[in-house]
């Protein structure tokens, strides 16, 4: 490929915990990768599957939603349906055999600062280790 | 052990008599069949209030002009008790419509037989309607699976109704030409036939129609095989839907796609110049216009786990793409994740609006 891989993975974190949790990373200044972007959602269940899609099929070449632990929502239930639709488009992905490694869920929260930098360092591994996002250069997308 | 009513014509003027009796002791107000439009033979679904009109019924027609859930999302919650004829599928297309509050069974008598499935629409258009019809129910009396029929009918399992009021037993059924069988499933069902005929214990033959099931298993099995895409994820993906032209006649003619607009019709995804040249900077060329994919998988992540396998949808595709067989493929898989039978039981909440505290624990790491 000649030139090196710099991943790009878009990260929808909730208002109430893994923002925060991001924040407190920055502020403890915890180390995690430049590839991570974030963007800020209220509630883990904003997160309509087809948000994923758009980004993966838009050349991110990992995709992360941040929510509160089970329980811990701050709209009570919102993560649980998340985490359903979160199961449903990896079971899409599996049936159509495309990489669904490159989907993640991880429940952040907010005192959480250096989960949310390990889980962006591990994700971030991963992503690196299997290369682009074959998206990013497909034409007919 | 069910109720039965036997009557000694054939089926399809059976169901068309029973119509006409409900209709003229004002059971029901009006009934929804599928009749013949005009002398050219083609079909429609009609809601028909006078007895007269049902001269033109064809109630059982193995055809399917469009799925009549949405038609009876648009004529309930109705004061009126009617009674509706369809297929297997279209009623569970309603049951799941009915679970996003686009319609009620309430003053519905359902009837719907155990189902043949149906011939293509084209095909249908095309060809010889008398010899279609004539080999199609020679192999349904047979128990056979008829060639002419959908591939996703031919895969399909759930041919015997699930919530009907009303069986009217056609699959396997040797005299179905000068006897017809109904199962009376419900308290409504018995009371509305009171005075139609002579009712006896009795149900569908058991054995017969596990005969059948096992065939359509193995038909599923070849379906889903023949259509594992040739190459691996993207690539395969761009195998299949890269013919399509976007016109969104799947999801027009879709009994569980109700939204009035589509959130791939509205514009909350379009994207202005700048983005598209940024695009272009990164991949040195785009296909136009776009979101081809992006508008069949998003669609699958909105409603696969509802999917009736109905096959309206391969039915319509002007670019002959199998969009029904990988639905229905994909469907399997997202609504087995919660031990979910769409169209089974009305009581039944859609995956997507309950949870359980104790699933899923493998995500969220
Ligand atoms: S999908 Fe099943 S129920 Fe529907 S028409 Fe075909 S065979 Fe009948
Ligand atoms: S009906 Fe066929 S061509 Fe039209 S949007 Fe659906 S898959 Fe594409
Ligand atoms: S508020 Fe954090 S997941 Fe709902």
């Amino acid at each position: 490929m000649g030139k090196t891989f710099n991943p790009k993975i878009t990260a929808f974190l909730c208002k109430w915990c893994s923002y925060t949790g991001a924040d407190l990373a920055g502020t403890s200044r915890l180390q995690y990768p430049t590839a991570i972007i974030p963007i800020k959602v209220m509630c883990s269940s904003r997160v309509d599957p087809v948000f994923l899609i758009r980004a993966f099929l838009k050349g991110a070449d990992g995709v992360l939603i941040g929510g509160c632990h089970p329980g811990d929502c701050h709209y009570e239930s919102g993560n649980y349906h998340t985490r359903r639709r979160f199961a449903i488009l990896q079971s899409i992905f599996d049936s159509l055999n495309l990489e669904k490694d490159r989907l993640r869920l991880s429940w952040i929260s907010a005192s959480e600062g250096p989960k949310f930098a390990r889980v962006c360092n591990e994700f971030t591994d991963k992503i690196q280790k299997m290369g682009p996002n074959p998206t990013r250069k497909n034409m007919f997308i | 052990m069910s109720k039965m009513l036997t009557t000694d014509h054939g089926a399809d003027k059976s169901v068309v008599d029973l119509l006409r009796f409900l209709l003229d002791t004002e059971k029901v107000s009006g009934v929804l069949t599928l009749r013949k439009t005009n002398t050219s033979g083609s079909l429609d679904y009609g809601l028909l209030t006078r007895s007269q009109e049902l001269d033109r019924a064809v109630p059982l027609m193995p055809v399917m002009p469009a799925n009549a859930a949405q038609s009876l999302s648009l004529i309930t919650p109705t004061q009126k008790p009617i009674a509706v004829v369809v297929k297997p599928c279209e009623l569970r297309g309603f049951v799941e419509r009915i679970k996003r509050e686009q319609g009620s069974l309430d003053n519905v008598l359902t009837l719907s037989p155990t189902c043949g499935g149906v011939i293509p629409l084209d095909t249908y258009i095309k060809k010889s309607k008398d010899n279609l019809t004539k080999d199609y129910y020679k192999q349904v009396k047979a128990g056979e699976i008829p060639e002419s029929i959908r591939p996703t009918c031919k895969a399909c399992e759930y041919f015997v109704p699930m919530t009907a009021d009303i069986t009217v037993s056609v699959v396997g059924e040797q005299n179905l030409d000068s006897k017809c069988r109904f199962i009376l499933n419900s308290d409504k069902a018995v009371s509305m036939t009171e005075g139609f005929g002579s009712v006896e214990n009795g149900d569908l033959d058991a054995k017969i129609l596990d005969d059948h099931l096992k065939k359509r298993e193995k038909e599923k099995k070849a379906l889903f095989e023949s259509i594992k895409f040739k190459q691996d994820g993207l690539d395969g993906m761009i195998d299949v839907f890269g013919k399509c032209i976007g016109c969104h006649g799947c999801s027009r003619v879709c009994p569980i796609c109700y939204c009035l607009l589509c959130d791939f019709e509205s514009r909350n995804f379009d994207q202005n110049v700048s983005l598209f040249e940024k695009e272009l900077e990164q991949k040195g060329a785009l296909r136009l216009p776009p979101d081809t994919l992006f508008f069949h998988l998003g669609r699958m992540s909105h409603m696969s786990f509802s999917c009736v396998g109905c096959g309206q949808c391969t039915d319509v595709c002007p670019a002959d793409i199998p969009v029904a067989s990988v639905f229905k493929k994909i469907g399997e898989n997202t609504a087995a994740l919660f031990d979910y039978v769409p169209g089974k039981d009305v009581n039944e909440d859609i995956p997507v609006l309950v949870f359980k505290e104790e699933e899923f624990k493998e995500l969220g790491e």
